[in-house]
This record gives structure tokens, C-alpha cells and sequence, in this order.
């Protein structure tokens, strides 16, 4: 192939884009072969040199659309969004119910810390109740003249006392304990979300 | 190679060949072909986005006869090359930490 068949080749093969475009791409051929026949290049030499009309065409139509090739990288995320929605929207009862009963298991475990806290002092409360209850049960017997029954009532108050003492500091070790763990639980949990949403 | 990131460093290329004496087309492939595949067509592009950019300006002179499109460089176009340096130096300073214990490995 020449150099003018070659030319007029890739004019045809050009036509649709826009006509300075191509005139200025032939001017731009036209000049390179001429360099290379200038060189000491064969006109059939130089035009193979410059690769394929095929090859030419491909690279120009690449090279055009910058914007284009923007959108298209763009394009394949989108549709994946789209298809995702769809799953979202379609596996609503499955993810909601599942999701719902996670979130009620987590408020139960949360509702059993907090329980067992108030029942140690709930206990606490209780064993400075009986205390009070024994003085007052105490004097009361020992006013009547049981005094045996009355000495008893006192001392069980006393025991009382003593056990809520125990118990004060037990109770506030145990609350410590528990909300100490509660937090740690919640970092844990966290961190799970933070490295999931990295990921 | 990354499309962008070649088309960056093609850019940058084109200007250099440019960047001591106004030159033509076929020189600058020529130049640049020991260091990057660059085609024609390719050429073209770039020149006309250098040229759109403001990168450089393109004038005809009269060559043995016949009209030849001689490229000329702009400040534009020696500052992007300066900026370019200036990029590469971080990128070389990321490579490095990139590559960090590379030999030290199993």
C-alpha cells in the first residue's frame, strides 16, 4: 500500500468523527511518512510502519472520548448499586426480622447485667431492712418483757448489719465489674463495624 | 501500566522532547520511543491536548519543499514539567516506604 491509498483509507475509516479532527490526523500521517521516506524509508515501508488502519482506528476512537471512558468506569458501579437496592428492597422481611431479633437479643443480655446488678442490691437493701426490722422487733420484744426473743431479734440485726457491710462492697465490685465489661463489649462490637465498613 | 498514569507520563515526555529545541512529530516519536510505546495516533492526541492546555503552540515551516508542523513549548509547558519533578520526588519517597523490607522478607 502507498502512501495516498493509505491516506485515503483512513479517511474513509474515519468518517464520523469530526472533519477538522480528521483532516488534522491526515496531515499529521501524511507528514510522518514523509519524514520517514525523507529518512531513507520505502513508501511501502513507512506505511507499515505506522501499524494497521484497523489498529490506527481502534487508538483514535480510545483516545477521543476521555469523558466517555470516565462515565463508563463509573457505569459498572452504578448498575451494582442498583442490583444491590433491588436485593435490599426484595430481602426486607429476611434481613429486618433477623435483624430485629439480633438487636432484642442484645437489649436481653443488656437487661440481665443491669438485672443482675439490681439484685445484688436489691440484697443489700434488704439485709439493712432486716436489720432495722430486728432493733425495732427487738426492743419491742424486750419492752414486753421477752427478753430472750428480744436478744435474739438484736442479734439477728446485727448479723444483718454485718452481711450488708459484705454485701455494700460486693455490690459495688459487681457493678464495677459488670460495667466494665459492658463497655469493653461495646468497643468489641465497634471495632467489628469499623473493620467491616474498611473492608 | 495505569491509563491515566501513562497518559500523565506521556504527557510529560512529549513536553520534554519539545522542551530544548521546537521539533516535529516524527523526531519526538523517535525520541521517546527508546523510553515509552508511544504510537502515532497517540502523538497526535497528545499534541492536540498539550496544544488545547496551552502547553505548547504548533507553527508550520517550510522543509525541504514541503509544509512540516513544528511544536513549540510554553511556560505552561516547562512549568508542568517542573511540577512533574516535583511529584515524582513523593512519589520516589512513597516507592521507597512502599518497598521497605522488600529484601529482608522470605
Amino acid at each position: 500500500m502507498n502512501k495516498q491509498e493509505f491516506l485515503e483509507r483512513l479517511r474513509a475509516s474515519l468518517n464520523g468523527l469530526p472533519s477538522d479532527d480528521i483532516e488534522g490526523r491526515i496531515a499529521f500521517y501524511n507528514e510522518m511518512l514523509d519524514d520517514k521516506i525523507e529518512e531513507g524509508m520505502s513508501e511501502q515501508e513507512a506505511v507499515k510502519s505506522v501499524g494497521s488502519i484497523e489498529k490506527i482506528v481502534i487508538d483514535i476512537v480510545d483516545d477521543i472520548p476521555l469523558a466517555k471512558i470516565a462515565k463508563e468506569r463509573i457505569k459498572p458501579k452504578k448498575r451494582l448499586i442498583a442490583w444491590e437496592i433491588t436485593l435490599i428492597v426484595l430481602g426486607f422481611p429476611i434481613w429486618f426480622s433477623l435483624l430485629a431479633a439480633l438487636f432484642a437479643v442484645a437489649i436481653s443480655l443488656y437487661a440481665v447485667l443491669w438485672c443482675v446488678i439490681i439484685c445484688l442490691w436489691a440484697v443489700f437493701v434488704s439485709f439493712i431492712a432486716c436489720a432495722l426490722g430486728g432493733i425495732f422487733a427487738g426492743v419491742i420484744f424486750a419492752a414486753e418483757g421477752n427478753l430472750p426473743t428480744g436478744a435474739a431479734m438484736l442479734g439477728a440485726s446485727l448479723v444483718c448489719i454485718g452481711l450488708s457491710v459484705f454485701m455494700f462492697f460486693g455490690a459495688k465490685a459487681a457493678t464495677k465489674g459488670i460495667l466494665i465489661l459492658t463497655k469493653r463489649l461495646a468497643l468489641k462490637l465497634k471495632a467489628c463495624f469499623i473493620k467491616r465498613e474498611e473492608a | 501500566m495505569d491509563v491515566q498514569l501513562k497518559r500523565g507520563l506521556l504527557d510529560v515526555s512529549v513536553l520534554s522532547a519539545i522542551k530544548n529545541e521546537d521539533t516535529y512529530g516524527y523526531k519526538i516519536i523517535k525520541d521517546i520511543k527508546p523510553y515509552i510505546e508511544l504510537s502515532e495516533s497517540t502523538l497526535y492526541t497528545i499534541l492536540k491536548r498539550l496544544e488545547n492546555t496551552k502547553m505548547l503552540t504548533v507553527y508550520s515551516s517550510e522543509h525541504d519543499g514541503r509544509l512540516r508542523k513544528y511544536y513549540h513549548i510554553t511556560d505552561g509547558g516547562i512549568k508542568r514539567i517542573e511540577e512533574f519533578k516535583n511529584e515524582w520526588k513523593e512519589v520516589m519517597a512513597i516507592y521507597k516506604f512502599v518497598t521497605k523490607g522488600d529484601d529482608t522478607r522470605e
